[in-house]
Order: C-alpha cells, then structure tokens, then sequence
C-alpha cells in the first residue's frame, strides 16, 4: 500500500546538526553540503535550528562527559520517528579518543544510530549518499 | 439544510480550503524554487510542500512541559480557520459581487490580523525563550504595520465610495482600476510592503530569524501542529495577492477564460514582486522595521490618502 507518511519523510527529510563534541572538522563539511554547489534542497532537505523541527539527526564527534546529558536530552526532544546519521571517524568509532579519560561510551549505545559515515572528514558527497542511505532504512 | 451545505463546501473545499491550501502550496514552492535560481541551485521538485505536509502530519506532537496545553494547541486551528474565511470571503465576492455585505473589507481586515496574532498566542504558551523573543518581535511588527495598512485601504475606500468588497469590483469595472492613479500607486506600494511583513518574509523576517532566535514563534512546535502553521502560511501567501488584485487591479473575472488568464498574470507578478523583494534585502532589525512603517511608509501612505481627497 502507498504510505503518504513514508513518502512525505523520504521526500522531505528535514536535517537538524548535533555537534556531540566535534573538532569542528566534520561541521565544516556539513556546511559544505548545504552550499549551493551540493544543494541538499533537491532532496527536500533542509537544515533547522530547532530540534523539534528535526526528521534526520546528524551527530558529529564522540560523546564526552560534559555533552551526554545533553546529548541525550536533545535527543528525546526530538519528534518521532526519527533517524540518526553519525558522521566522521570519532562518531563512527570514537577514533583516537578511544582511550581517553573524557569518552564515555559508543554512541549506539546511547541512542539507535542508523547509519555511519567515516571518513575524518567525511565528503560532503559521502554525508548526502549517507542520509539517502538512511532514507532507505524506513 | 441546504443552504448550510453550500456554506459548508465554500468554506471547506471550493474557494476555501482545500482550493486556496493547494494554490498557496504551490506558490510557497514556486517562491521556494525562485530563491534556489537565484542563489544558483536547482532547488526542490514541485510537490516539495505537499510531501512537506504529508511528512509533519505523521509525526509525534510534543507539548513542552510547564506550557499551557489547550492555547498551543488550539492557536494553530485559530489561525488556520481564519485565513480560511478570509480566502472564502474574497473568492465569494470576487465571483458573486452580489453576496457580500455591508463592512466585509473590514471583516477581511480583521481576520488578517488572526494568523500573527494566532502564533503570538502559540508561542506564548509555549514557554520556550525563543518563541517569547519572536512573539514579541511579531508584536511589535503588527503595530508598525497595521497604521499604513489602514491608511493605504482607506484610500481605496475614498476613492471607491465603499466598504463592501462587491461594489469596490464593480467600481472598478466601471471607472477603470484604482492603480492607474498616482494615489492608487501609492497605496499599492504601501500595501506591498506591508504584504511583505505580514507573510513574515525577508527584510522583516525578524520573528523568526532563524539564524538568531532558531525558529521563532514556531520553535517549539512539531508534528501536525507545525503542518497547520505551514498551511496558514501557505493560504495567507496566496489570500494577501489575491486581496491587491480585488482592492487595485479590479478584482478577478472568473466567468470567462481570458479573465482566469488576467488573475493568473496578476498574481504572477505580484507573487514575483514579493519574491525578488525576499531575495534582494537584508534582515532589518525590530526597531528599524517600526522606524521603517512608522517614518516613511507611514508618510507615504498619509499623501497617497491626502492625494486620493484632492482627486488624483
């Protein structure tokens, strides 16, 4: 049967940005997908300021002491259903912060992560391909 | 009964609702679409706002705790049923100038307010700082706008002997329309400024700048809620041209083709006008947009009035 739901948040995934405790790194190629070379808006994506606006959360950087409580409560701000992309090796494996005093644990086992996207930074190609990976998830 | 029927399908389905929901959506896409081209994107495929709604409709709505629950999520409806009235009033007295009533421009004026004053309730209830900032910011830009505004209609209104919507069209079909006059001019520049700041659009975007203060007034909603703030925003993208045409450009002749063809003309460029003003101006902060109704366009709107007594 035709979901319109379904159909709506493939159409329109709206892109809400958590830095969980990024270098700054991967930020600057996200911004970098919403320029126009890359236009992100072909797919109905649009990047929103607040998180109850958010369908797709973008996490970049591990989940440190200070940011997890955040980290977490933003998260549940969010409206279901939702999906979440982590970007960059820290979000995707903690990188070499594995062993540091600060990191707290993986982030999917703080919240369902869908899909990872190495790369330290990803591409800006490789963060679009990503979400539309996610999208496909539903 | 049947009478009731009728009342029923204008406002829901044909010149209310469902009709003017779906050209407004459209419009908010071709607005969508203009911005990308200028900025050198591609921008979103047509039935961008549709999957939009169908999307907002499906998700979960959150009421922020401490807020107060029947306000925020009643204030969307009030916004959203009175655009709705506003877009039946007009298409009604545009295509049977015989149904009005005495004072309907003024009702029309009224519930133009509704929708703004409807999200400065929403964000009210929210308790969320930033929708408190944009509610206050909306405010204050209700007060800056509204004087010129009425100044502007009351031009028409001197210059067209009447109040009622149906025999401000028939005057016009008579005397020729109320733009070609240098005090008709006035007034439609006037009225398109403040066309601008009632859809909340670049330069007096400010309730919600969302590089600032996130979303403004709609920070804090979600879900369904937000899909009827869309759609208020949609119809009202739509009612506003729709309200120039009927007061300056006499109105839409729905009964021949070569009449749709004119409206559908007139709104393009109207719709245009007010794109390329979104796309070509900065952000003007509260108070240089009430400085800006307040000084110059409210002058401009006194001499158009001053002009109109005098005869021009």
């Amino acid at each position: 049967m035709f979901n319109l739901f379904k159909w709506g948040f493939k159409k329109s995934p709206w892109v809400y940005h958590l830095a969980a405790s990024a270098c700054n790194n991967c930020d600057i190629e996200l911004l970098d997908a919403l320029t126009p070379k890359h236009d992100i808006e072909r797919f109905g994506m649009v990047l929103v300021g607040s998180p109850r606006h958010a369908d797709i959360i973008i996490v970049s950087g591990i989940v440190n002491r200070q940011s997890i409580e955040r980290f977490k409560r933003t998260y549940d701000q969010v409206p279901k259903p939702n999906l979440v992309v982590a970007i960059g090796a820290c979000a995707c494996s903690a990188n070499m912060f594995r062993d540091s005093y600060n990191f707290v644990k993986p982030m999917d086992e703080i919240v369902p992560v869908d899909v990872y996207v190495p790369g330290c930074p990803p591409k800006p190609e490789a963060i679009i391909a990503g979400i539309v990976k996610a999208l496909e998830k539903l | 009964m049947e009478g009731l029927k009728i009342i029923f399908f204008n406002y829901f389905i044909l010149p209310g609702f469902l009709f003017s929901a779906v050209i407004g959506l459209l419009s908010t896409w071709v607005d969508r679409k203009v911005t990308a081209r200028l900025q050198w994107r591609k921008g979103p495929p047509w039935f961008q706002p549709f999957a939009d709604i169908a999307k907002l409709f499906g998700k979960e709505i959150i009421v922020p705790e401490g807020g107060s629950t029947f306000v925020f999520l009643a204030a969307p409806l009030v916004g959203l049923s009175a655009i709705t009235l506003v877009s039946t009033i007009l298409w009604m007295s545009n295509v049977f100038p015989a149904v009005g009533f005495v004072g309907d421009l003024f009702v029309v004026l009224y519930l133009l307010t509704v929708p703004s004053l409807s999200a400065i309730l929403g964000a009210s209830a929210s308790k969320n700082p930033f929708a408190a900032l944009g509610a206050s910011r909306e405010m204050k830009l209700i007060l800056a706008y509204e004087l010129p505004f009425l100044l502007s209609v009351l031009t028409i209104v001197y210059k067209t002997g009447s109040i009622v919507l149906g025999n401000i069209i028939g005057f016009q079909a008579q005397h020729g329309i109320t733009l070609f006059s240098l005090s008709g001019i006035i007034a439609f520049i006037v009225v398109l400024f403040v066309v601008q700041a009632k859809l909340g659009y670049v330069p007096f975007d400010a309730a919600e700048a969302e590089q600032e203060i996130i979303s403004g007034i709609y920070t804090e909603y979600s879900g369904p809620a937000l899909g009827i703030f869309k759609f208020s925003r949609a119809i009202l993208l739509f009612v506003l041209p729709v309200l120039m045409i009927t007061l300056f450009m006499g109105g839409i002749n729905i009964l021949s083709p070569l009449g749709i063809l004119w409206f559908v003309v007139k709104y393009v460029i109207i719709l245009t006008l007010i794109i390329l003003i979104k796309n070509t101006n900065p952000r003007l902060r509260i108070d240089q947009a009430l400085r800006f109704f307040w000084g110059p366009i409210t002058c401009l709107a006194a001499l158009g009035f001053i002009l109109a007594m005098i005869g021009w």
